[in-house]
């Protein structure tokens, strides 16, 4: 009897190995769809499973009705419009309502107008929302090259809260032993902005705030002598990268070509669009968040005393494309231009570059 | 009457330990009482001992244990000592070469210097091990085809860690010591060389490692099926040809038209495991040093094929727009 259940123990066993082996794939099975040529391995991988629930999680509130025109400038009507003075005020009024129930749905209107009068500033999410408010009018403006006609309203950000969810800020390097020990170079620790890896741990504070050169290949075969980008730095780059796929929840090919990721010939035109946006959020970040770091409070501000910063997942949130690609900016032509803004921002009209 | 037809281990030998032939001229002895392992008598010989360590195998145990001391307190120093963090950690951390600054100087220790220490006494203790393998070949009368196919391993280990970094003259070319980071430095490394995959010594090494796993399933699984015929005396049958032979020559005659003989089979085992580090390492050497992008390296040779356009055509942006990239 006993001899029994150990011959039958050793099935049970390696049945249960391969249970706890399998519990670590992703059920079901990611789905791949070819896009390049066959046999080379230009596939989209996608998970539908995770893929839905990312959609299911956002709420997108229904359009406002539109109203008719009154034929009143609202900087007619109202003290201190600095941005919208030249809006219809009745589609001013629309707007306000709007943004509150994108950015502030549970405060109301004293978010950001506190006291009797509105016309104040004397709150400082006033002026930062009337800062966002141009910052989306010149993405949408100026950055079609990566927001298409969709466009992008604070809505795509903020999805209903006061701090759009994913944010970055610099920070400390994590507790460890200082001195004589190695230093962990910045990489080495599981990286959550990097996809989990070992790769450099902030990608962001290079290539999404500076301006350290992306791009590690030379476009020659041979070395010619000069100094080049080492593995170091294709370590930093790569880091970005997974980033970004995890940040849109797309893999290599989505962009790039699978033989050759530095040659453009060949690899998808989506491409193009993540490189005008890797150029979107550095100039938003330097024009618009930075700068604002000086306005906030300082529980707003990240452990280091820097502002809050955008980079690809503070839109995208695991999609390729933010919100699904619901297109609410159609329902609100104001924020597609910066042509209303009576009194710009300093730096809101600097060509993308 | 042992029984060969499992795929498991049936046979155990016991009896009086074997203590292994007289030694000559040393002044180690074997050590130890052997003992016997019923559990590792399952996947190999149950008996333990007795130890030669020998001079070699001392300094390269002392200087392994300095190599793994200076890596892993290092790595427990990263996660500022925490036993709990450095478990849950392990696999991302690591100690990393120099950054490129330093070139081929001696870093202060926190900036790389450990890194250089460590990798010192790990070469040396993989150099020792060799010399003590080559040593107790010899003492045993064997031939050296041990140490020279581990020798092909530490080529490998040398490219990587010593020789294309200095031909570089940049320690940071280096590999990392650590789990993940090893490999995604292998990842970073193929990306920035412009993929591995067209470098005909990585395709070569790959033809070796994919060749010696088969070779091995084809040899493993033959004798196997043929002990029942006498088919484990191997060597004898080099030179004295029984049925066993005889019937596995023929099964791979028939099946793919050729046959290896008991001879030359493990000699094309030993040369495919051999020459599978020693194409790598060459792969190795030559990247970044001799070529620096292999993918326009195989354009040039007319080794990338063409294919069909199916995207439509587009520019890099950083051309068209005048831009830093």
């Amino acid at each position: 009897m006993n001899r029994k259940l150990r011959v039958g123990g050793t099935p049970l066993l390696g049945g249960l190995m391969l249970v706890l082996l399998l519990t670590g794939c992703e059920p079901p099975l990611p789905a791949t769809d070819q896009q390049g040529f066959r046999g080379t391995g230009m596939l989209e991988v996608d998970n539908p499973r995770r893929q839905e629930a990312k959609l299911a999680a956002i709420v997108i509130p229904d359009p406002l009705p539109q109203v008719p025109a009154s034929g009143t400038r609202s900087g007619d009507i109202y003290q201190n419009v600095q941005v919208l003075g030249d809006l219809d005020v009745a589609e001013f009024t629309r707007f306000m309502t709007a943004i509150t129930q994108w950015v502030a749905p549970e405060q109301g209107c004293t978010y950001c107008h506190a006291g009797a009068d509105f016309a104040e500033d004397d709150v400082y999410t006033k002026v930062v929302s009337r800062r966002m408010i141009q910052m989306t009018q010149q993405i949408n403006a100026a950055w079609s090259a990566h927001v298409g006609d969709t466009g992008v309203t604070c809505f795509t950000c903020h999805q209903g809260q006061n701090v759009p969810s994913e944010m970055w800020a610099m920070s400390p390097e994590p507790g460890r032993s200082a001195g004589l020990t190695a230093s962990s170079a910045g990489q080495n620790m599981p990286a959550t902005n990097a996809a989990l890896s070992s790769l450099p741990a902030d990608p962001f504070s290079p290539y999404l705030l500076g301006n350290t050169n992306i791009r590690v290949h030379t476009m020659q075969a041979l070395p010619d002598g000069t100094p080049l980008p080492g593995t170091k730095q294709a370590e930093e780059t790569y880091a970005l990268m997974m980033h970004i796929s995890d940040a849109l929840g797309v893999n290599c090919t989505y962009c790039h070509n699978s033989q050759h990721f530095a040659s453009w010939e060949g690899n998808s035109p989506k491409r193009v669009t993540a490189w005008h946006g890797i150029r979107m959020v550095r100039s938003l970040n330097n024009e618009y968040l930075e700068p604002l770091g000086s306005a906030l409070p300082e529980n707003r501000l990240g452990p280091l005393g820097d502002a809050p910063k955008v980079n690809c997942t503070t839109c995208h949130r695991g999609l390729n494309k933010p919100l699904g690609g619901a297109n609410l900016l159609q329902y609100h032509p104001e924020l597609a231009s910066a042509s209303l803004a009576t009194e710009s921002g300093s730096a809101s009209n600097m060509p993308p570059n | 009457m042992p029984e060969y037809q499992n795929v498991f281990t049936r046979v155990q030998m016991r009896g009086p330990a074997e203590m292994g032939v007289p030694l000559d001229n040393s002044i180690w002895n074997r050590d130890g009482q052997p003992i016997f392992s019923y559990w590792l008598g399952k996947i190999g010989d149950a008996q333990i001992g007795p130890f030669y360590l020998g001079t070699t195998g001392l300094m390269s145990i002392i200087c392994g244990f300095i190599a793994i001391e200076i890596i892993g307190l290092n790595m427990a120093a990263s996660v500022n000592w925490s036993p709990v963090e450095f478990v849950r950690q392990l696999p991302w951390l690591a100690l990393e070469p120099p950054s490129p600054e330093y070139g081929l100087s001696i870093p202060p220790l926190q900036e790389g210097g450990w890194w250089l220490m460590a990798g010192f006494f790990l070469t040396a203790s993989i150099l020792l091990w060799w010399l003590r393998m080559y040593y107790r070949s010899k003492a045993l009368g064997m031939g050296v085809h041990v140490p020279w196919a581990f020798a092909s391993a530490i080529w490998l280990y040398l490219v990587l860690g010593l020789f294309r970094p200095v031909l570089l003259g940049s320690w940071s070319e280096a590999v990392p010591f650590g789990i993940f980071p090893h490999l995604d430095w292998t990842a970073a490394f193929s990306i920035r060389y412009g993929n591995l995959y067209y470098n005909p010594f990585h395709m070569l090494s790959i033809v070796f490692l994919y060749g010696s796993v088969l070779l091995f399933a084809m040899h493993g699984a033959t004798i196997l099926a043929v002990t029942r015929y006498g088919g484990d005396r191997e060597v004898e049958q080099i030179v004295d040809r029984g049925t066993a032979s005889e019937r596995a020559a023929l099964f791979w005659r028939w099946t793919m038209g050729f046959n290896a003989s008991m001879e030359s089979i493990h000699r094309w085992a030993w040369w495919f495991a051999v020459l599978c580090p020693l194409t790598g390492g060459i792969g190795i050497l030559l990247t970044g040093t001799v070529v620096d992008n292999w993918f326009l390296w195989g354009i040039k040779h007319g080794l990338v094929p063409e294919y069909p356009q199916v995207f439509p055509p587009v520019e890099d942006p950083a051309m068209t727009m005048g831009a830093a990239p």
